[in-house]
């Protein structure tokens, strides 16, 4: 029983890093119709940034909040880039990965092939006690790290003007931009949020699922898996989507450990063939 | 006239191929040899990406599928060679079966990130399912049969078999079917509406590449006699779609081109630094910004502009 409520709880921390990472993929998958493949190595990146400055200064904050910087700065480089192949989403996808062929190499340049793991604050280290189990105080951290950021995106596009332009970029930019609202700025602001969203994720998950190099093409994996079950640009499609990967992947690691990428992709595979769009998704 | 020159033009082509081993040194065999192999491959992936409008990222897992069960079948099991070349490509259409039924109701980004995860799922069983795969080591073992172990005749037969698949596919591309996939790609709707099954041809289309790059995946096998989980990872599918875009999509003799020129430039780089996978990045962006119709697209931009003027 004890076991079982351990892997409900590795699960869900799993989610809420999940959720960080995908949110940001959904959102800019929904609203610029771009698949940003360099996402996961964003992740990568976020948290190599943050490991530097949080081992160089010592402070845990400071390294999230520099990783948090760095990607939404390389974010706004990615998306002036994208801009030479404007309105041609597969050569803009296309460019993506080959951006993200570059960032993985040069984290390799920088930080060779070793394995890092973010330094925690003394606070969040050690076990924590609650109904007869013990669990790891950092996880929760991350856990409650994600229902938060959940909450504040929530508000973000449900109480606020640029949440409510970007929820009818998602559905259609044109007529937005029709109206008088400078869509770019919404572009490149949700790219932004969405890579740095990646960069915390990157930072946070950097102690405690650690970070070399071949990380960042297995977020990106899962956040793929995220946004095909949620549905592109849907907030709570991220959420869902997170819980569900998470949760299938945890157990079928628990299961079936040399096939457990089949225990996330069979589901998904199954649920595309009946709702293409996602859970949450909308048809174009 | 056209089809004279088109005649005489593939005449000198397969003559210089032939002669190729004569003027180049064992090492440079082997690289050609490699390059037809690729150019096998990134010729599958335009069939898809060209043809059928339909651009996957996941053939270089299911290439890689093939060595796995040649490398498998006969290092591990023990078995026949060409027994376990039947096997490989087998193996490569059966993945591509699955992943053509999963994946050709979308289309667009959609089809590209569905292939994408498809090809993923494919690395992770390979780095993960040890006991079979070996894991991270990868299998290793001779298993090309004795005779064809002097370079030069295993350029020949590479050859070989690389002339008749490529015949196959060109076939394929003009013939009505591969005209009903060119229709698909310019308006689904409108060819179901001609009463074409477009999800069959799609499936069908799918199959066929994907065959085809079992056959390059088989022959690399032979050729490297090592596979790990780096010969299946998304890394080779992107490869692979680089060659044909870089060749040119929707010209199919480009993937060939293609190949020669991604293999040679990565020999290139290799001797200068270890920085191939930036170079590839770096080639991908680029050709996004300035040339996405390719090698052979800009030639025949140009042709059939001068033409017209």
């Amino acid at each position: 029983m004890s076991f079982t409520l351990f892997q409900i709880f590795n699960g869900l921390t799993f989610a809420a890093l999940l959720f960080l990472v995908a949110s940001g993929f959904t959102l800019i998958f929904g609203l610029m119709r771009i698949v940003n493949l360099a996402h996961g190595a964003m992740y990568l990146m976020g948290g190599y940034v943050a490991y530097a400055v949080a081992t160089q200064s010592g402070s845990f904050v400071l390294g999230v909040v520099a990783g948090a910087v760095a990607t939404a700065l390389m974010g706004l480089v990615e998306q002036s880039l994208l801009r030479f192949a404007k309105g041609v989403e597969l050569r803009q996808v296309l460019m993506t990965l080959g951006l993200a062929l570059i960032i993985d190499d040069s984290a390799l340049v920088i930080f060779g092939g070793d394995t890092f793991s973010m330094p925690t604050p003394d606070i969040l280290k050690g076990p924590l006690e609650f109904f007869g189990m013990t669990y790891p105080r950092y996880r929760l951290f991350v856990l409650l790290v994600g229902i938060i950021i959940f909450i504040l995106l929530w508000l973000l596009m449900n109480r606020t003007k640029l949440g409510a332009l970007i929820r009818a970029g998602v559905d259609d930019a044109e007529t937005v931009e029709a109206m008088g609202v400078n869509i770019r700025r919404v572009f490149i602001i949700t790219f932004m949020l969405g890579m740095a969203l990646a960069g915390i994720a990157g930072a946070l998950g950097g102690a405690f699922l650690s970070l070399y190099p071949s990380a960042d093409s297995e977020i990106l994996v899962y956040s793929l898996a995220v946004v095909i079950i949620g549905g592109r640009g849907s907030l709570a499609g991220a959420a869902v989507g997170s819980l569900a990967v998470s949760m299938l992947s945890t157990f079928g690691q628990v299961w079936f450990p040399e096939l457990s990428y089949f225990v996330i992709f069979g589901p998904m595979a199954l649920l595309l063939a009946f709702r293409p769009t996602g859970l949450f998704g909308r048809p174009n | 006239m056209i089809l004279a020159s088109k005649t005489s033009w593939t005449v000198i082509v397969i003559a210089a191929l032939c002669a190729l081993p004569a003027a180049l040194t064992g090492y440079q065999t082997s690289l050609a040899t490699l390059i037809l192999i690729y150019a096998l491959l990134a010729m599958s992936i335009d069939i898809m990406a060209g043809y059928a409008g339909r651009t996957p990222l996941c053939h270089g897992a299911i290439f890689g599928v093939a060595t796995y069960v040649v490398m498998y079948y006969v290092t591990t099991a023990g078995g026949n060679p060409w027994l376990g070349m039947l096997y490989g490509i087998g193996m490569a259409a059966a993945v591509s079966l699955i992943f053509a039924l999963l994946a050709v109701r979308t289309s667009g980004v959609y089809f590209l990130l569905l292939t994408l995860a498809l090809g993923m799922v494919i690395w992770g069983v390979c780095q993960r399912w040890t006991s079979v795969t070996g894991g991270e080591n990868g299998l290793r073992g001779t298993v090309r049969p004795d005779w064809l172990l002097d370079p030069v005749r295993f350029y020949f037969f590479v050859l070989t078999i690389g002339l008749l698949a490529t015949f196959i596919m060109w076939r394929f591309v003009s013939s009505p079917f591969g005209l009903s996939l060119k229709g698909i790609r310019e308006s689904e709707s409108r060819m179901k509406s001609l009463g074409y099954q477009s999800t069959k041809h799609l499936v069908i289309g799918f199959v066929f590449s994907g065959i085809m790059a079992g056959v390059a995946g088989v022959l690399y096998a032979l050729f490297n006699s090592f596979v790990s989980p780096s010969s299946v990872a998304l890394a080779q599918s992107v490869k692979g779609l680089l060659m044909a875009i870089i060749g040119g999509v929707g010209t199919l003799f480009g993937g060939i081109v293609g190949a020669a020129a991604i293999i040679i430039l990565e020999n290139v780089v290799s001797s200068f630094t270890e920085r191939w996978s930036m170079v590839l990045g770096l080639l991908f962006v680029f050709t996004m910004i300035f040339a996405p119709e390719g090698i052979v697209g800009k030639f025949r931009t140009i042709k059939w502009f001068k033409k017209s003027v």
